[in-house]
């Protein structure tokens, strides 16, 4: 008889082995199928002249997106000027000041930003920053993308940060070193991987952004690298052609989608190997 | 008579409301080893780390009474300029993961942005690392991370690191305790050797340890120090029956 039950434990540890691997499989499928489909439709657009040229009127075959790919780039360098300065140092003050009133009002306010919606925050800049500078331009919108890397970087900074054992602090300190100093030269030098990493990620994130662009930077059909300009952006370019009518311009859109999905997988893969290269053994 | 490096004068250390060095009133000598032994949770630690204001450190702590290093109220003085004439070493070998072993035993100087010409700092990486009794196993491998190295590598890393700042004492914290026996008696060895340059403040738990290298003991027990003399004297006739019990294991 017991033989029989332990059969029966035996044949259900199993089919719960494989249940899990199965759904675990599952997740899997819809990046599967997101990446086979804009590489199916996408590929096939780029070219060098893709990469190189900009966009020609409707009705006109060929032309590039050139200014929407600068456009990302200058948007991400502005976002990232202010947030990862700031980011880091908030990171930093949490990690060295866990109870608190202020760390708890902090770490509160930096959990509410993460949940909130972007088309809120391109409204925030809309008002606070188009209105008052009397146009739309790159700067509304890479601060509106900096507001949302914001938590990403304060969060991963202040984990990483937590891992570094106390007795590495105390050694500095016991040097004479004063303070400060401890937290910009140990700290964290100790911590950079999982800093660096924060930030790509939320370069990742920022980078495929759309709402918070769509009343900031706006779009523009020509180069612009000044900063006070609208600019265009590769998820802005993308969801102006996917909507308009001209078969011509939905592949472009393929072939934009193609090279940010192809960015941010590019951004993750060097987080992991950051993370693999620099870590730090304690 | 040995002349006094520090002097610690009804010297108490709180966390909190909790009285953990209570009282005490102690002296140090100059250049040669002092063992403060104790069971573990008798303030011991925290007595030494009152020596180099680092108790302070700790949030909600709080420290009364005087410590003089010879005649200065270290209490008067900056922290950092204290830190840097009385060194330390903790119970784990706590290397900087970032630097070569090269740059670990220079990062007093570094971390301080204080300049070292390059002879400078070559002869003290050299310097430090023999009085460390290390510099034969790493000499050819500075530039490695100072984590490559054993357990007890680290550790006297570490002491070459307290000592490349030339300091008055040098406080060390249960140095051996996470080591295996063959690094313990590597580190002894060199506590006896350090003497001569340097005042050595030793914290631990293990009497055969402190009968082993230091030639004044303190024994502490429950915050109280309740004696304090040449090692042979207190190992061998205590004169408090704590000590006594202590030695002969009736508890601790």
């Amino acid at each position: 008889m017991d033989r029989e039950r332990i059969k029966m434990r035996v044949v259900k540890d199993r089919g719960f082995e494989v249940m899990v691997i199965l759904l675990s499989l599952f997740s899997m499928v819809p990046l599967v199928l997101i990446l086979f489909y804009i590489l199916r439709n996408g590929f096939s657009a780029i070219s060098w002249e893709f990469l190189t040229e900009l966009p020609r009127p409707v009705g006109e075959e060929g032309g590039g997106i050139a200014n929407a790919i600068v456009g990302s780039f200058l948007l991400v360098f502005v976002a990232s000027l202010p947030a990862i300065p700031i980011g880091i140092t908030a990171g930093v003050y949490l990690s060295e000041n866990q109870k608190g009133k202020l760390p708890y009002l902090l770490r509160l306010a930096v959990e509410v930003l993460q949940g909130t919606p972007s088309i809120v925050i391109g409204i925030i800049a809309y008002l606070w920053l188009v209105i008052a500078m009397g146009g739309f331009s790159a700067v509304s919108g890479g601060i509106a993308l900096g507001i949302m890397m914001l938590p990403v970087i304060v969060r991963t900074t202040e984990e990483t940060l937590r891992l570094i054992p106390d007795t590495l602090k105390e050694a500095s300190l016991a040097l004479g070193v004063p303070y400060y100093r401890t937290i910009v030269k140990v700290v964290i030098p100790a911590g950079l991987s999982g800093i660096t990493t924060g930030i790509l990620i939320s370069v990742a994130r920022i980078a495929g952004e759309t709402a918070p662009l769509l009343f900031t930077a706006f779009g523009n059909p020509f180069m612009n690298v000044n900063i006070i300009k609208p600019v265009n952006a590769l998820p802005l370019l993308i969801y102006n052609y996917a909507t308009s009518p001209y078969p011509e311009w939905h592949r472009i859109a393929w072939g934009a989608s193609c090279i940010l999905v192809g960015l941010v997988l590019l951004l993750n893969l060097v987080a992991r190997i950051i993370v693999g290269r620099w870590k730090v053994q304690f | 008579m040995e002349s006094t490096v520090l002097r610690a004068v009804d010297l108490s250390a709180y966390f909190g409301d909790n009285c953990v060095v209570r009282n005490v009133n102690l002296a140090i000598y100059e250049n040669i080893v002092t063992t403060i032994m104790g069971p573990s949770g008798c303030g011991k630690t925290t007595l030494v780390r009152c020596f180099n204001r680092m108790h302070e450190l700790v949030p909600d702590t709080k420290v009364e009474g005087k410590v003089f290093l010879r005649e200065e109220d270290i209490y008067a003085i900056n922290p950092m300029v204290i830190r840097r004439r009385i060194g330390m070493v903790f119970q784990r070998p706590n290397p900087f993961p970032t630097m070569t072993i090269y740059n670990n035993v220079i990062a007093g100087f570094k971390l301080n942005g204080l300049n070292l010409s390059r002879t400078q700092s070559e002869m003290i990486v050299e310097e430090s690392l023999r009085k460390a009794a290390l510099w034969d196993e790493v000499k050819d491998h500075l530039r490695r991370k100072g984590t490559f190295l054993s357990g007890g590598q680290q550790q006297r890393l570490c002491i070459a690191r307290a000592l490349s700042m030339n300091p008055d004492i040098l406080l060390l914290d249960e140095p051996t305790s996470a080591l295996d026996p063959q690094a313990t008696a590597h580190i002894e060895k060199l506590m006896t050797e350090l003497k001569s340059g340097v005042t050595v403040v030793l914290v631990t738990h293990n009497i055969a340890q402190a009968a082993r290298v230091s030639d004044f003991t303190a024994f502490m027990y429950l915050g109280e120090l309740v004696e304090f003399g040449r090692t042979e004297q207190l190992h061998t006739a205590p004169k408090d029956r704590r000590t006594e019990e202590f030695l002969t294991g009736k508890f601790g």
